[in-house]
């Protein structure tokens, strides 16, 4: 079946954005075939530094024909505006074939029935390929030379093949708005191999000579292969050396982004810098150099790493390696120098300098910051099990040193770690150190989020006191925009307390929050305790609906209470989850939604509120009089359920009642001709439904 | 290190490597702007001549400063004062990443032996107004130079986009000589050395950075220049009025270096330099059209 290939060659493209650049390359393509009404059998995208390649396999070579119908104005209508009509079509007379009358609705009408032959592919496809690549939106994109063209770098050149031939078209850049001449970007059957090792182009014929072709000029098309080699090689070298490495997703995706030819190689540095603290070693080694570092098999660094480089080289990659190892050997030498100076110090005298720091132009100073979450440390560690006030107060006063130091400056990613090793330095008890570390997790999702009880009270404190102060100050996120990460701030007090199992009344919280600020930095406090109580009850939701609770579960537990103790509504939520999950659940929905429907459906048609006290007299049958002495019972077991914070026991009540209900609704006719009667089985059926909705508003699950 | 048969380029054989080949590639050559700044681009060859429709090509060593970077000259690898090599060429043309590689491979650096990646690096010029998109030139893992295409400048879109290339000619020169310390680096290839040229003045330069500018002197200079910048705006004379922006953004600079900026200020002082950078390039652009009638469409 006829294939396309189709190559844009630029230069080198940001690794981060390769992957989800190629698909939605590939989805902007397929939907411009589709439009087109041109269909295939499959589309597969595959992305290297400086190439963007689809295949489409299996392409009609044309359009199918299709059959064009056109209603034209009644017969009746003045002679002028059928002409138009003609005119407008393309015939000449009445007279033609493809002009018919058709009588609709009385009246008739002149219609054209016309067969349409399909375009080829190959005069589409110019235009389809122009659409995609200039339609393809990148987060950010550039002009070049003297062009309006846009893309993320420049174009160098579009290779096309269709059933075997090159296709033929262009890419104008642009006009310069200077008024230069138009350049436009020819579609070719040529591209080149690897800018080094093989920079000649060459004619490519379809995607298997591509790939074959590419890979004797050094370049692997397929990402996946080249992340799979590098994954290889690095370990085998590891191994070589007696190493492991840690799997780590982002260093293999920069580093498979960055080669069209990957060669794995290994380095060496000098033990001194294995003083360092890890994390110091192993940032220098990944964040602008990309090392993969080597641990030793019992989880000590080891002086070594592994490098990935675009080039076989004649010297088995000896010079790239001491390149290298010199760079790294440089920041090495940079943050032992840190390292050595910033212990000259001590982290009570750098908190000093926190003074002309500002943390927000509103909100004061980094100083000011410290001492608010010493105050509110304090307060929450009363809250949190084994916490201890006078060392969570100590943590908060030195938890923003280290901003001040030569290794945070230079590593901003260090912050909190650095103040632990510094803290460790000058004798602070460990779990000081520890929280100094820990207080700025979790930082979103997947981050590890804090289980030591000093450490969660001083997370929770940097947390909440840039939540108050933010809203305080009327800077809640809007939209996309949230500078401040509130919305990551709101999560982390989320996580904190889910997975700490922790009792915190927010209201109260936020309240001594608000106070540690400065009289009249802050806004109105009532209004900013409702504002954030909001915000983190919907950021909860979020979370809830992320960790697989249904929409439905959530908004039907959410709608019941008003509730500033997270640990409540998530042990709700987890119970009507479980629940539902069971055949109990599923069944009693169907239960309660007969009796839910039926009494809202009387109560519409009645005008009226079915919510009084059942009148035990008047029940006649043996199943509403069961019903009714199972709802008494079942409100106590409820309740007691509720007070005991126990909701798998609330739900277990609930379920008890399927039954009766069943029971009920088989043997008892609610719409009977007694009007007393009737009233009374509403009200027993409104008392089910209302009671229910203490637990939950299972009018919003979904059966 | 790099070449195995030929002794290594000295410093100054380095910078007259890189001239002679731009100067072939039709940039015109030329001296270092006669005023303190921070890089290259801040030399109105670069900066106000990427603006407007003007072809340009050129090329020039570009000494910077950066007081906050000094060490006292008691660190190998950073400097207060350092050399940039800056090529400016507008339109950017479009083999300029092969025409750059070529630029290594006259100073001695086989790219068949060495790792040159091309590795993503936005730049962004808050106190000029301007941005670009680019990289940074790896060659075995060390950035030797800034590739930049400009997207932006003093807040005007850049009617044709110029590329930039600049290369930080201590370290390249490390990289070629086989250098651990700048200090050590080979300047003339007869016995003179980077440090006996430059290293008493790292150690004093240092210590008026950190130590002993006055501040009280800084800040009316810099009020001073931002009056009289903006004075000469008033009358058109857009060039003049440039290189007291250049001051007012050098005296930030020591401001900075001399840690009496907090972090609002900071933003304060940025934006008054931009204000007065873009105000510079607009005024140039407006007495540019006046008198250069654009170049008919063909």
């Amino acid at each position: 079946m006829p294939e396309l290939l189709l190559e844009v060659l630029s230069e080198e493209i940001p690794a981060r954005l390769q992957h989800s650049a190629v698909e939605d390359f590939k989805g902007l393509f397929c939907a411009k075939l589709r439009d087109q009404g041109l269909f295939f059998d499959s589309a597969e995208a595959h992305v290297t530094p400086r190439r963007l390649v689809l295949v489409i396999d299996g392409l009609q070579t044309r359009q199918s024909d299709r059959i064009e119908e056109r209603k034209g104005p009644k017969t009746s209508a003045p002679e002028k505006s059928i002409l138009g009509f003609l005119q407008s079509a393309g015939y000449e007379s009445l007279g033609h074939p493809d002009l018919e009358k058709r009588e609709i609705k009385g009246s008739e009408f002149y219609f054209v029935k016309r067969l349409v032959k399909g375009c080829s592919t190959k005069e589409l496809l110019p235009g389809v390929i122009h659409d995609a690549v200039t339609e393809l939106r990148w987060p950010r994109s550039m002009r070049w030379a003297s062009g309006t063209l846009k893309w993320v770098r420049p174009i160098h050149s579009i290779l096309c093949i269709f059933d075997g031939r090159l296709v033929k078209g262009d890419i104008s850049t642009g006009i310069g708005l200077a008024g230069t001449s138009e350049t436009a970007i020819r579609f070719t059957n040529k591209t080149c191999g690897h800018r080094f090792l093989a920079p000649a182009f060459f004619t490519v014929n379809n995607f298997s000579d591509y790939v074959e072709k590419l890979r004797n000029s050094f370049v692997i098309v397929e990402a996946e292969e080249r992340r799979k080699i590098i994954v290889q090689k690095a370990n085998d070298l590891a191994e070589e050396h007696g190493l492991l490495l840690h799997t780590d997703d982002f260093l293999m995706n920069e580093n498979t982004g960055l080669v069209e030819w990957p060669v794995v190689l290994v380095g060496s540095f000098s033990e001194i810098f294995l003083t360092l603290p890890d994390e110091v070693l192993v940032t220098s080694m990944k964040r602008h150099q990309k090392y993969i570092p080597l641990y030793q098999r019992d989880g000590l660094l080891a002086p070594r790493f592994v490098v990935v480089s675009n080039l076989t080289s004649n010297d088995g990659g000896a010079a790239i390696v001491a390149g290298n190892e010199r760079v790294l050997r440089a920041r090495l030498y940079d943050a032992k120098f840190f390292w050595d100076v910033d212990r000259q110090t001590s982290l009570d005298d750098f908190s000093k300098r926190l003074g002309e720091i500002t943390f927000h132009a509103k909100l004061g100073s980094m100083s000011d910051k410290v001492i608010r979450l010493a105050k509110l440390g304090v307060k929450i560690a009363q809250r949190v099990p084994k916490a201890n006030a006078d060392m969570v107060e100590r943590a908060a006063l030195l938890c923003k040193a280290d901003l001040v130091t030569e290794m945070v400056s230079e590593f901003p990613e260090l912050q909190g770690v650095m103040g632990k090793y510094y803290a460790l330095q000058q004798g602070e008890n460990a779990s000081v150190a520890a929280a100094i570390a820990d207080h700025y997790s979790p930082l979103g999702p997947s981050d590890v989020c804090p289980k030591a009880p000093n450490s969660v009270s001083l997370a929770l404190s940097d947390k909440i006191d840039i939540l108050v102060g933010m809203f305080g100050v009327g800077g809640r996120p809007s939209g996309s925009k949230d500078p401040y990460a509130l919305r990551r701030a709101a999560l982390g007090v989320i996580r904190l307390i889910m997975e700490n199992d922790l009792r915190l009344p927010l209201i109260e919280v936020i309240r001594e929050s608000h106070k540690s600020y400065k009289l009249g930095v802050l806004g109105d406090r009532s209004e900013c305790v409702r504002t954030l109580v909001d915000f983190i009850t919907d950021r909860l939701k979020v979370h809830l609906r992320e960790l697989d609770y249904g929409h439905d579960v959530v908004s039907a537990v959410f709608a019941v209470t008003e509730e500033d103790d997270l640990w409540r509504l998530v042990a709700r939520a987890k119970a009507l989850k479980e629940f539902l999950a069971s055949t109990a659940g599923a069944d009693l929905l169907g239960a309660y939604n007969r009796a839910s429907n039926i009494v809202q459906i009387e109560e519409k048609k009645d005008r009226v509120t079915y919510n009084a006290d059942v009148n035990a007299e008047m029940l006649v049958q043996q199943e509403e009089k069961v019903l009714f002495a199972d709802l008494i019972s079942f409100r106590d077991k409820l309740g007691r359920a509720l007070e005991g914070e126990d909701y798998a026991s609330a739900m277990e009540a609930i379920a008890d009642l399927k039954e009766p209900v069943d029971a009920f609704f088989d043997q008892v006719t609610v719409n009977c001709e007694n009007a007393a009667l009737r009233q009374n089985r509403l009200y027993l059926l409104g008392e089910i439904r209302d009671s229910f909705k203490t637990v939950a508003d299972f009018s919003l699950i979904k059966g | 290190m790099v070449r195995q048969n030929r002794r290594a380029l000295s410093f100054q054989e380095l910078i007259l490597t890189l001239q002679q080949y731009w100067a072939t590639q039709g940039c015109v050559l030329l001296q270092p702007y006669d005023m303190m700044v921070g890089a290259g681009t801040f030399h109105p060859a670069t900066l106000l001549r990427s603006l407007g429709p003007k072809p340009w090509r050129a090329a020039y060593v570009q000494p910077s400063r950066r007081p906050s970077d000094g060490r006292y000259g008691k660190n190998p690898n950073r400097l207060q004062h350092y050399y940039q090599f800056q090529v400016i060429l507008k339109p950017s043309p479009e083999d300029i990443q092969d025409l750059y590689l070529g630029s290594l491979t006259d100073i001695g650096i086989d790219t068949r032996h060495h790792d040159i990646r091309f590795v993503e690096d936005d730049w962004e010029s808050p106190t000029l107004g301007a941005w670009g998109l680019g990289w940074e030139v790896w060659c075995d893992g060390m950035e030797v130079s800034q590739f930049t295409y400009f997207q932006q400048v003093g807040g005007i879109d850049c009617e044709i986009v110029s590329g930039e290339l600049t290369y930080g000619l201590e370290r390249l020169a490390m990289y070629v000589q086989g250098v651990e310390n700048i200090f050590e680096l080979d300047w003339n290839g007869a016995g003179i050395s980077y440090g006996e040229v430059f290293l008493e003045a790292e150690r004093q330069y240092s210590q008026y950075n950190f130590d002993h500018a006055n501040v009280t002197v800084l800040r009316r200079h810099f009020e001073d220049t931002e009056a009289e910048c903006l004075s000469l705006l008033a009358v058109e004379l857009p060039l003049p009025a440039y290189d007291q922006c250049i001051a007012a953004s050098h005296l930030f600079n020591l401001l900075d270096a001399r840690g009496v900026i907090s972090v609002t200020e900071r933003q304060a002082y940025i934006a008054r330099v931009r204000t007065l950078a873009k105000k510079c390039c607009e005024t140039y652009l407006a007495l540019e059209s006046d008198a250069t009638p654009l170049p008919d469409a063909e």
